[in-house]
Formats: C-alpha cells, structure tokens, sequence
C-alpha cells in the first residue's frame, strides 16, 4: 500500500474543506476502498474518514424517512421503520456481503462502492479500461459470467455490486451532498453513470462534494421485496437481484416500482417493464411480456445470456408474489 | 484518543497504513485473531468492535482510535473459557482450529443480534422477534469460512449456547 494520511472531520464543512484538498479519497467503512488499495488498485494519497459525520435515521415531514451517510448498512436494517415500511430496502441489505461487512459499511459507502469486476482488482495481470483508461477490457472475450446485460459498452462491461442501491433506485431515492458550492439533491436513478467511453467516471459526485444523506419518500407500495438469485445461498454478488413494490387496485396493477441488480453497471430501474405493467393485470404473461420489453435492447455475451431468462423468471416470481399468486 | 484492546489502552499507529489486523498480531502479538485471506472473503480475522463483528483485515487500525476491540483472548481463556468455546469442542466444531477464533467472535456477536431482534435475509417476518433456526444460523455465520467443514458442529455448538441462554 501506498503512503497515505489520516484524518476524521466531525462536520460536514470541514469534511468538504478536507475532500477538496486533493488526491484523496472519503472513507465509510473501508471495506471496498481499504481492499482496494492492499491491491493497489486505488492509490489515494489521503482519506478522509467521514464516519463521524450524521449517522441519524429521521422521519421527514411528509412520512418519509432521511439516512444520515454514515449510517452502517447494519444500522438501517435494524432501524423498525425501515422494516416496517420498506421491506425491499430491508431485505435489499440483508443480501449483502456478511454481518460483518454490513457491520462497517456506511450507506454513503455503499454508493461509492467501484462498479467492479475481477479484471478490475487484478493488478498487474489484466488490462482494464476503468482502471487504466484506454488500456482495453479482457473481461469481454474472458470469463464474464457475472458481467452486465445492459447498459454496458465496448469499455466495459463490469456491474454495480450493491444491493442496497437497487432498492434505492426502485424506491426512486434521493442522494443529498454538500460540497464548497452549496448543497445540491441527486436522484437515486442518476447517481450512477453508464459506462459509455469513460468507465473510470462512475457517479454524478463532484470531487470535494461529500454525500450527507440519503432521502427515501413515504413508500407507495402495499407489498415490496427483494430477491437474490446467486451461485452459492449466501455471501455472493447477485447474478440477478430484483426490487420491486407494488400495490393492486381494483384487479390491476396501481402502482409499481422495479429495478434489477447484477445486469447492469448501475443499479437498473426498469421504466419500460413499470410502463407495460401499469394499468393492466397482475398475470405471467403481462410479466414476461413486460421483462421483454425492458430487455429488447439486451446485449448479452457468451458467459451472461442465462440472464435474460433468469431475469424473467425472477421477476414474475417476486412479482406474483407481491400479487398474492402462488409461485 | 487510543484504542481499548480487551480492556487496555493501546496508541493507535502512526501510520496509517496499519491495519487492525496486523496492529493485534504484529505488534500486540494477540495472535488469536487470524490472517486467512487478507480481502474480506473469510472472516478468520472477525473481532468485536464496540460490541459489533467486524472484520480485523479490511479495518485500518487509526478507524478504530477511540473505540473499544475486543478479540478471542478477550472473551475467554485456557482458565475460563467462554461457553461457546466449550461447545465448540463439545460438538467437535473445528478440525484445524484456524478459523475458530473467528467463528467464536462472529457467533457471539450474532448471538446479540437475535436477541436485540435484527432479522437476516432468511428471516420470514421483518417485524417479528428472529426465529433460532439452522437456516438462520447458517445464513448469519456464512461471512465465516471453514474449509475444514467442520459447519454442522459449529452451528449445533451456537444453537445449543443459544439454547442454554434464551430466558
């Protein structure tokens, strides 16, 4: 590891004070930045420690609820009324990582997360556009399994990790952060940056901005969960996760909010199958025929195509699920 | 500031570089906390820090300063051992023994949780007090590797600790 130096700001302006002096890196739990630094992937020259920044969970005015960034993910989950009135963000963070992971995560952390692969972490061995930018992608014509679907580029292909994120992007919450020029609201959906010709730019975060809070409105759901589907029961990325809200009215399906993990470099909210849902019955078929709709412009590789069927098959079973069916 | 180490003031390291880990092993010489991968994958290196698993490895020592670590050697010894250390041995829950000192700090904390009714992703009802299954002890020590296999015996030393303390 490289040299670095230390410190942890107890407010907000002087973590921004700190963040803008360059070179360095904001640090949350540490355990996505600290193992990538051991493998000499990131090499910042400081960290700056913003656990000691808010960590609240506070209800707002109008009966949603604030997380404060240093909140760990483990603290969310524990918090009732995140279990009680969103229970896809709840089991979201439960399918994360480890109980000792969710332990030091922090919920601004798991924003900042890298988009990765394992090309990405192997240093010096594989050429990596995100890393080294311009120095090609050898996940492509490699092993790329639990790379993206959609949404990828000729530069890369990696996913965003997080489960957390997903169900953030379904609940469509907002990202507050602060930097020297004011304070500014991020919506969830584009916090993250496709990949395009720049895999290396990942989120809307400004250098020197610091993420204070995360805000999530009254959910409008009756019923929201989140399935994992993964190559071993616990502790493994998703090769496909699926978020999704939904309440009936009448027989039809009122309102509805989905977004998918493990297809995508960011978390993905499918609007086209939300689009094809609404208004209309809770059956199989208007499932499948929505997730074909989401996945027409699908670019799936040799390693990945099982996704799009397994895509299919995860959201008609949350979905029937949510609609009181029985698989 | 320091960091309480099994209730000793320890100076944090000048460099930061130092991870929680190694500061323990390296320069306290508790080397009951173990090194298995280094990343993250394993949890051999799982400590208490206030109260909370986490994991030794991937903690820079400086983001402990402040607060309070506790490792196997703070929960039990040859003397007193701790009673998930006496099950352990009751149903055989290790072969090698590396990843123990992991499992028992991991298990301990885990044992918390329960009781404070944090619920894990196999957890049923999200507003109910967490059932004390196999499944749920599986899917809440998973962070913990043992390529011994020795997982029957550990979960069956954590159910029977559990049951000797639920009121």
């Amino acid at each position: 590891m490289m040299p670095f130096s230390y410190r942890r700001p107890s407010s907000i302006d002087q973590a921004i004070q700190m963040a803008a002096s360059g070179g360095g890196r904001l640090l949350g739990g540490g355990t996505n930045l600290v193992d990538l630094m051991r493998k000499g992937v990131e090499r910042p020259s400081s960290l700056v420690d913003v656990t000691a920044l808010s960590d609240a969970i506070e209800e707002t005015s109008d009966g949603g609820l604030l997380i404060g960034a240093a909140a760990r993910n483990s603290a969310v989950v524990a918090h009732p009324l995140i279990r009680a009135r969103y229970p896809m963000l709840a089991r979201a963070i439960l399918a994360g990582a480890s109980a000792q992971i969710r332990n030091m995560a922090t919920v601004g952390g798991n924003l900042m997360q890298r988009t990765r692969c394992l090309y990405f972490q192997d240093v010096p061995g594989s050429r990596c556009n995100k890393r080294a930018p311009g120095s090609g992608c050898d996940a492509t014509g490699g092993f790329n399994r639990y790379h993206a679907i959609i949404g990828a580029s000729p530069a890369c292909i990696a996913t965003h990790p997080s489960d957390m994120c997903v169900a953030l992007a379904a609940l469509d919450a907002r990202i507050h952060v602060a930097g020297a020029d004011g304070a500014r609201t991020i919506r969830m959906i584009d916090f993250h940056r496709l990949p395009g010709e720049r895999p290396d730019l990942e989120t809307l975060l400004e250098p020197g901005e610091v993420i204070v809070a995360v805000e999530i409105a009254a959910s409008p759901f009756v019923g929201s969960t989140y399935r994992k589907v993964r190559d071993r029961a616990s502790y493994a990325f998703a090769l496909v996760s699926v978020a999704a809200g939904l309440t009936m009215r009448a027989g039809t399906i009122a309102e509805i909010g989905i977004a998918f993990g493990g297809i995508a470099p960011k978390p993905w909210r499918a609007f086209k199958a939300e689009a094809a849902l609404r208004g209309g019955p809770a059956t199989a078929q208007a499932f499948a025929a929505a997730m074909s709709d989401e996945l027409a412009d699908a670019a799936p590789l040799p390693g990945n195509a099982f996704k799009i069927e397994l895509a299919q098959r995860t959201l008609g079973a949350v979905l029937a699920e949510l609609s009181g069916g029985d698989r | 500031m320091a960091i309480r180490i099994n209730g000793t003031d320890v100076a944090a390291p000048d460099d930061a570089r130092v991870s929680l880990l190694d500061l323990l092993r390296e320069r306290l010489h508790l080397t009951g906390t173990k090194v298995g991968c280094n990343q993250g994958a394993c949890g051999a290196c799982t400590v208490l820090v206030d109260g909370a698993r986490v994991l030794s490895c991937l903690t820079l020592a400086v983001q402990a300063d402040g607060r309070s670590v506790t490792t196997i050697e703070g929960l039990g010894s040859a003397d007193g051992p701790h009673p998930l250390q006496n099950a352990f041995i009751e149903h055989d829950g290790f072969q090698c023994g590396y990843c123990t000192p992991g499992q028992i700090c991991a298990a301990t904390a885990m044992l918390r949780e329960i009781e404070a009714g944090v619920p894990s992703y196999v957890t049923s009802d999200l507003t109910a007090p967490a059932p004390l299954s196999r499944e749920e002890v599986r899917e809440r020590m998973s962070g913990n590797l043992c390529r011994c296999g020795a997982h029957n015996g550990i979960v069956d030393a954590i159910l029977q600790v559990a049951a000797e303390r639920a009121p």
